[in-house]
C-alpha cells in the first residue's frame, strides 16, 4: 500500500533535522526570557520530618537574591490524586522533598543562598517499603491516605474507573485447570526513565492571575489542563511547549516544579527559570511505580487460561498523581495478553517515604506484566507449553473483549497480530533455540545461553481527544495548528507528512505552529502510543476539511461539481482535465485563507502490539548477564516514517525498558531513605560499546484506523522486553529468577556462589504450590518461607555496600 | 585571582577576549567552559545534562581533542581554540559538515539532546582516524550517553560520513588504509524495519 504514497512510508528528512545537527534546536534550558531569574530548591535530607523552624534571613540578605519562600509564604496550590501535595509543606515526606525556594539573578547566587538557609527538623519515623507502610500502626504519610493506602480510581477515567479485574468464577476456573501455579513476583527496582534533558520550566506570572509557562514535556496542552486544576481553577494558564530532550512520559509530572517556579515568579514579578540538576532529577523527580503481585493462575494443557487471581501491590512513593490511572490501564492491558474468562485481580496503592512514582512509558501495564508473567510462566512450565505459542494464542484477537480503564467492556476490532509474531519468531530462530523451560539453548564452559519472549499491547492508542486545524494559504502552503511538539519520535514531522499527503503538497510547504496553548486547539499529546492514530487522525481530518472547503470554493470558478475536483502542489483542477488548473490564490484570493478543523474522539476498540525475543548469555563464574540478541516484531498497519519507527523500536532497550531487567535500578539506603546512585556514574546505562544485535520486524497489515490505515508502536516498545530477559536468564541458568534487575550479585546468589544476605529483594517470587519448579527456589524462598515476599530494600542497601 | 585579568578564547575561529571577574558578563573563576559557551557566548548548541563529566553531552573540541566542557574551568582554557557544534558547518558556504549531513540522512537522532556531543566526539575520532572500524567508533563514543537509544543509527551515520569524507578528499589527503575486516559486518542491524511480509 505504502508504495503508492508520495510521502507516507518514505524515509524523509525530519523537519527539525538541520536544527538538531547544527545546535540551533532550542530546548528549555537554552531559552532566555528578558529579566529572567534563576530558581533553586532546598531539599530535605530526611525521609520524613516536621520542619520546626526555617531561618532564611541570611539567604534573603545575599546580594542578587530576589526571593526566598518557605511553606509559610506559598499559595495553596496542590497536586496529587487526591490533592495532597502543596508547593511547599511544613512536613517533608522523602529525602529530597522541597523545603524552601530561592530566586536569584544567577544560578550560582541561588545555590549560595540555599547554603545560608537554616532549617531545624524534627525527624519522624519513615516507612520506606510497602511492607513497612502496610504494617499495623505504621506512621502515616498523609491523613488522606489512612494506613498509607491511597484511594483507588481517578476521576479522569470516570466513576467506574478500573481498579480490579473481576469477572466469571475463579474457583470454578481453577478446578477446570490442568495446572495451577502460584507465586509472588515483583518489578520493584523503580528504574529512572532518565531523559537526557533534566526536567525544568520557565514561569512568568502576571497580576492578577495569569501564568505563562514554558514547559518541557511532550504534551504542553495537557500540562495546561492539569495545571489549571493544580492552581485551584483560579489561574489563567498558558503553556508553551518546545523541543523536549526526552520525556518517556516522566516530564508530564513536572507539576510541582511548575507550581514552585510560578510561586517564585509571583513573589518577584519576574520570570523564573527552574531546572533540576541531574542529581535532583535522579533523587527527587519521578520514578516508575513499584509493582509486586501475589498471583494464582490456572491453565489447561492447550494453553487456555482458566482463571487468574491475584493481589497487586503498587508502590507509588510519597504521593500519587497518576498511579490510579496506571492501575486502570495495567488492569486493562493484562487482559490483552492473558485471555481468561475468570478473573479476580485486586489492586492496592501504597504510599512510602521515597521519591514519588510518576508517569513512565509502560504506564502500569509494563509493571503489572513484568510481575505477573513470571507466575504465568510457572503454569506454562508445568504443562510444557512454549511461551511463544502461549502468547500467540492468548494475545487479543478480533472479537475478543476486555474491560478498559473506564470500567466499560469493549470488543476488539483490530488486526490479528499472529503473522507479525510468526515473522518475529522466524527472524529470531525461536523454534531452533527454544529447548523447553529452564533449559539453556547452549552451554559453553561457564557461559550458558538462554532465550525468552514477551508481548505487550495497548488500547490507549485511541485514548482522549486530539484537535488540529489546517490553514491553507493562497501561495500553496499549509500550516498545521497543533500542540504536538518534538520529543524524539518525529511526531510533528509525521503530522506534516500526513497533511502533505492529503493535500498533495511538497513537505517543505507544510509547517506546524509552536505548541502554544494561546495558538492551538486542544491536544492530549503523544502519550499511550496515541500519536499515529489519534493525533494523526485529527490532523488528517483537519486537512480533509480544509481540502473540502477549498474545492467547494473552487467549484463555481471552474464550473464543476466539487466532487469532480482535485488539488496538487497548490493547484486546483478537474480530475479529468488537469490542464485546466488554477492556483490556490485564484480560489482563496490574495487576502485570506481556508481553515479546516479536525478532531479525534476516544475509541478503545483497537490495540497495538509488540513482541520481543531476547537471547542472553550468563557467565556462571562472574554472574554477568550479556544481552546478545534482540528481535522486536510488530505490525504498524502502515509505516509512516521508516527511520523514525526503527529508532523507536531500538529504544526498547533504554528509558527503563529492557535494561531495567539487566542493570537499571534506583538504589535506596534503607537507613536514611536516600538514593545512593543519584548520578550518572553509579546509575548504570547502556553505552555505545555494549550493543546487542538488534533486528526489528515490521509488518504492514492495513488497520481500520484512519485513511492511512496506520497504528504505530510508540510507548509499548519498552514493555515486552524486561520479562523476556527474566525468562531468558531463568532458562540459561536452569532455575527461576524472580527479581529485576538480574545483576551479577543476584545471579551469584541464586547460584549459591555467594551466600544470601538477609532477605531477598522485593522482586522475590516463591512458588507455593502446583508450580512447576524444580526445587531451585531462590535463596529468598529458603529464608522467608514459601510464599512470602522480601521487603525489597535490605537487598538494595546490601548492594550499595559493595 | 587579581581583578581585570583577561583570557583569550578562540571559539569556532573567532577570538574572544573575556574578563575574569564576578560581574554578569565576566568569566567567573568557577565557571565551566560549558557555562561560558552557553551563557556568555550564547552558543547553546553545547548541551549540559549531568554537569559532572559522566554523560558526554557537553563534548567540544579543545585544540582538536574531544573534551567534556562541563569539567573544564574556562580560565584553564586561556589561549585555547574551541570548536562547538555551531562551528561544524563550512564557514564559507554554510554547508553542513559531512557528519552533520550523514546524521540528517540517517535520522541519527531522536530527541536530539545528545546529538551535539556525539557529533563532536565523532569529529575528533574522524580527524584522528579517518578509517575507523566499527569497534573504534563504538569505543570513541562510549562516553556519550543517548537515552533514546539512537546508537544504531549513529554508528551507521558515522561510518557513512567517514566514507563521504574519504570520497570528497583529494587522493592521499586522508588515511589511505582500507577499512579493516572489523568494519565490514556491523554487529547491529540498522534499517531492518520494513515490510518483510
Ligand atoms: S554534561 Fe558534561 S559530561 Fe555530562
Ligand atoms: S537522541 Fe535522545 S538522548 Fe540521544
Amino acid at each position: 500500500m505504502a508504495t503508492n504514497y508520495r510521502h507516507i512510508g518514505k524515509a524523509t528528512e525530519r523537519a527539525d533535522a538541520r536544527d538538531i545537527v547544527t545546535g540551533r534546536t532550542r530546548y528549555l534550558s537554552d531559552l532566555e526570557v528578558p529579566r529572567m531569574l534563576y530558581g533553586r530548591v532546598l531539599r530535605s535530607p530526611h525521609a520524613h520530618a516536621h520542619i520546626v523552624s526555617i531561618d532564611v534571613s541570611a539567604a534573603r540578605a545575599l546580594p542578587g537574591v530576589e526571593a526566598v519562600l518557605t511553606h509559610a509564604d506559598v499559595p495553596d496550590w496542590r497536586v496529587g490524586t487526591p490533592r495532597t501535595v502543596r508547593v511547599l509543606d511544613s512536613t517533608v515526606r522523602f529525602a529530597g522533598d522541597s523545603v524552601a525556594l530561592v530566586a536569584a539573578t544567577t544560578e550560582a547566587v541561588a545555590e549560595r543562598a540555599l547554603e545560608l538557609i537554616e532549617v531545624e527538623y524534627e525527624p519522624l519515623p519513615a516507612v520506606l517499603t510497602m511492607d513497612e507502610a502496610l504494617a499495623p500502626g505504621a506512621p502515616e504519610i498523609f491523613p488522606e491516605a489512612p494506613g498509607n493506602v491511597v484511594s483507588p480510581g481517578t476521576p479522569w477515567f470516570g466513576p467506574e474507573c478500573l481498579v480490579n479485574v473481576q469477572m466469571g468464577d475463579v474457583e470454578r476456573g481453577f478446578s477446570e485447570a490442568d495446572a495451577v501455579a502460584e507465586g509472588v513476583c515483583g518489578y520493584e527496582n523503580i528504574p529512572n526513565p532518565l531523559p537526557a534533558e533534566p526536567p525544568g520550566v520557565i514561569a512568568h506570572w502576571e497580576e492578577p492571575n495569569k501564568a505563562t509557562l514554558w514547559v518541557s514535556s511532550q504534551a504542553a496542552y495537557q500540562d495546561k489542563v492539569v495545571l489549571f486544576f493544580a492552581f485551584g481553577r483560579q489561574v489563567d494558564v498558558r503553556t508553551i511547549g518546545g523541543p523536549c530532550g526526552g520525556s518517556f512520559g516522566s516530564k508530564l509530572m513536572s507539576v510541582q516544579l511548575v507550581l514552585q517556579a510560578t510561586a517564585l515568579s509571583r513573589a518577584t514579578g519576574r520570570p523564573v527559570r527552574l531546572v533540576m540538576t541531574k542529581e535532583e532529577h535522579m533523587a527527587a523527580f519521578v520514578l516508575r511505580i513499584g509493582s509486586r503481585i501475589t498471583a494464582k493462575v490456572g491453565m489447561k494443557r492447550d494453553g487456555t487460561v482458566t482463571a487468574v487471581a491475584g493481589d497487586w501491590l503498587v508502590d507509588t512513593g510519597y504521593y500519587s498523581m497518576t498511579t490510579q490511572a496506571q492501575v486502570a490501564v495495567g488492569c486493562g492491558e493484562a487482559q490483552l495478553v492473558v485471555r481468561s474468562p475468570n478473573w479476580d485481580l485486586r489492586s492496592t496503592i501504597v504510599c512510602t517515604n521515597r521519591t514519588a512514582s510518576g508517569i513512565v512509558r509502560g504506564f502500569g501495564g509494563q509493571e503489572l506484566k513484568c510481575s505477573i508473567l513470571p507466575v504465568v510462566s510457572r503454569a506454562m512450565a508445568e504443562l510444557d507449553i512454549d511461551p511463544f505459542d502461549f502468547f500467540k494464542k492468548n494475545y487479543v484477537k478480533p472479537g475478543d473483549g476486555y474491560y478498559w480503564r473506564d470500567g466499560q467492556w469493549y470488543t476488539y476490532r483490530g488486526i490479528d497480530y499472529t503473522a507479525a509474531m510468526d515473522a518475529g519468531a522466524a527472524a529470531f530462530g525461536w523454534k531452533e533455540r527454544w529447548r523447553g523451560w529452564l533449559q539453556p539453548s547452549a552451554v559453553d564452559g561457564t557461559v550458558r545461553t538462554g532465550v525468552g519472549v514477551g508481548v505487550h499491547g495497548n488500547v490507549d492508542i485511541g485514548e482522549s481527544v486530539s484537535e488540529a486545524w489546517v490553514r491553507l494559504d493562497p501561495h500553496g502552503a499549509a500550516v498545521i495548528y497543533s500542540a504536538a511538539s518534538e520529543h524524539g519520535t518525529g511526531q510533528p514531522s509525521n503530522l506534516i507528512k500526513m497533511v502533505a499527503e492529503v493535500l498533495q503538497l511538497p513537505l517543505d510547504k507544510v509547517t506546524i505552529t509552536p505548541a502554544d496553548s494561546a495558538i492551538t486547539p486542544f491536544e492530549f499529546g503523544p502519550v499511550g502510543s496515541r500519536g499515529t492514530w489519534a493525533m494523526g487522525g485529527a490532523s488528517i481530518a483537519a486537512a480533509e476539511d480544509a481540502r473540502r472547503k477549498l474545492l467547494e470554493r473552487a467549484a463555481p470558478i471552474l464550473g464543476r461539481d466539487p466532487s469532480d475536483l482535485d488539488t496538487r502542489d497548490g493547484l486546483v483542477f478537474p480530475a479529468d482535465s488537469p490542464e485546466n488548473a488554477i492556483r490556490w490564490n485564484a480560489v482563496i484570493g490574495r487576502e485570506g485563507s481556508v481553515m479546516g478543523e479536525g478532531r479525534f474522539d476516544p475509541d478503545f476498540t483497537l490495540a497495538n502490539c509488540m513482541m520481543t525475543f531476547v537471547e542472553v548469555a550468563v557467565d556462571t563464574d562472574t554472574g554477568k548477564v550479556d544481552l546478545r540478541r534482540v528481535v522486536n516484531a510488530t505490525d504498524a498497519g502502515t509505516i509512516i516514517d521508516p527511520p523514525g519507527l526503527e529508532n523507536q523500536l531500538n529504544g526498547s532497550l533504554g528509558s527503563a525498558g529492557i535494561d531495567s531487567a539487566l542493570f537499571e535500578e534506583t538504589v535506596y539506603d534503607h537507613a536514611s531513605g536516600r538514593v545512593l546512585n543519584a548520578n550518572m556514574i553509579d546509575y548504570k546505562w547502556r553505552t555505545f560499546a555494549q550493543l546487542p544485535e538488534m533486528k526489528n520486524v515490521v509488518l504492514e497489515t492495513p488497520v481500520d484506523s484512519h485513511r492511512f490505515h496506520a497504528i504505530g508502536v510508540g510507548e509499548v516498545a519498552t514493555a515486552p522486553g524486561p520479562s523476556a530477559v527474566l525468562m531468558a536468564v531463568s532458562n540459561a541458568l536452569g532455575m527461576w529468577m524472580d527479581e529485576y534487575p538480574v545483576t551479577p550479585d543476584r545471579v551469584l546468589r541464586a547460584l549459591g556462589s555467594v551466600p544470601a544476605r538477609g532477605r531477598q529483594g522485593g522482586g522475590h517470587a516463591a512458588p507455593v504450590s502446583g508450580a512447576a519448579t524444580d526445587g531451585a527456589a531462590t535463596d529468598g524462598a529458603a529464608t522467608d518461607g514459601a510464599g512470602s515476599c522480601g521487603d525489597g530494600h535490605d537487598d538494595r542497601a546490601a548492594d550499595a555496600d559493595r | 585571582m587579581q581583578g581585570a585579568s583577561q583570557i583569550r578564547l578562540t571559539v569556532n575561529r573567532r577570538t574572544h577576549v573575556l574578563t575574569v571577574g564576578h560581574a554578569a558578563a565576566d568569566v567567573d573563576p568557577a565557571d565551566t567552559l560549558a557555562h561560558t559557551l552557553r551563557h556568555v557566548l550564547g552558543l547553546t548548541g553545547t548541551k549540559v545534562s549531568c554537569d559532572r563529566g559522566a554523560c558526554g553531552m557537553c563534548t567540544v573540541l579543545l585544540d582538536g581533542r574531544a573534551v567534556l566542557s562541563c569539567t573544564l574551568l574556562t580560565v584553564e582554557c586561556d589561549g585555547c581554540s574551541v570548536v562547538t557544534v555551531e562551528g561544524l558547518v563550512d564557514p564559507q558556504t554554510g554547508a553542513l559538515h559531512p557528519l552533520q549531513q550523514s546524521f540528517v540522512d540517517h535520522t541519527a537522532f531522536q530527541c536530539g539532546f545528545c546529538t551535539p556531543g556525539i557529533l563532536m566526539s565523532a569529529k575528533a575520532l574522524l580527524d584522528e582516524n579517518p578509517v575507523p572500524t566499527l569497534a573504534e567508533v563504538q569505543e570513541a563514543l562510549a562516553g556519550n550517553h543517548c537515552r533514546c537509544i539512537t546508537h544504531y543509527h549513529v554508528l551507521e551515520a558515522v561510518q557513512d560520513a567517514a566514507g563521504r569524507i574519504r570520497e570528497a578528499a583529494p587522493a592521499g589527503a586522508v588515511g589511505t588504509t582500507e577499512p579493516s575486516a572489523g568494519d565490514a559486518a556491523p554487529p547491529v542491524a540498522p534499517g531492518t524495519a520494513g515490510k518483510t511480509g
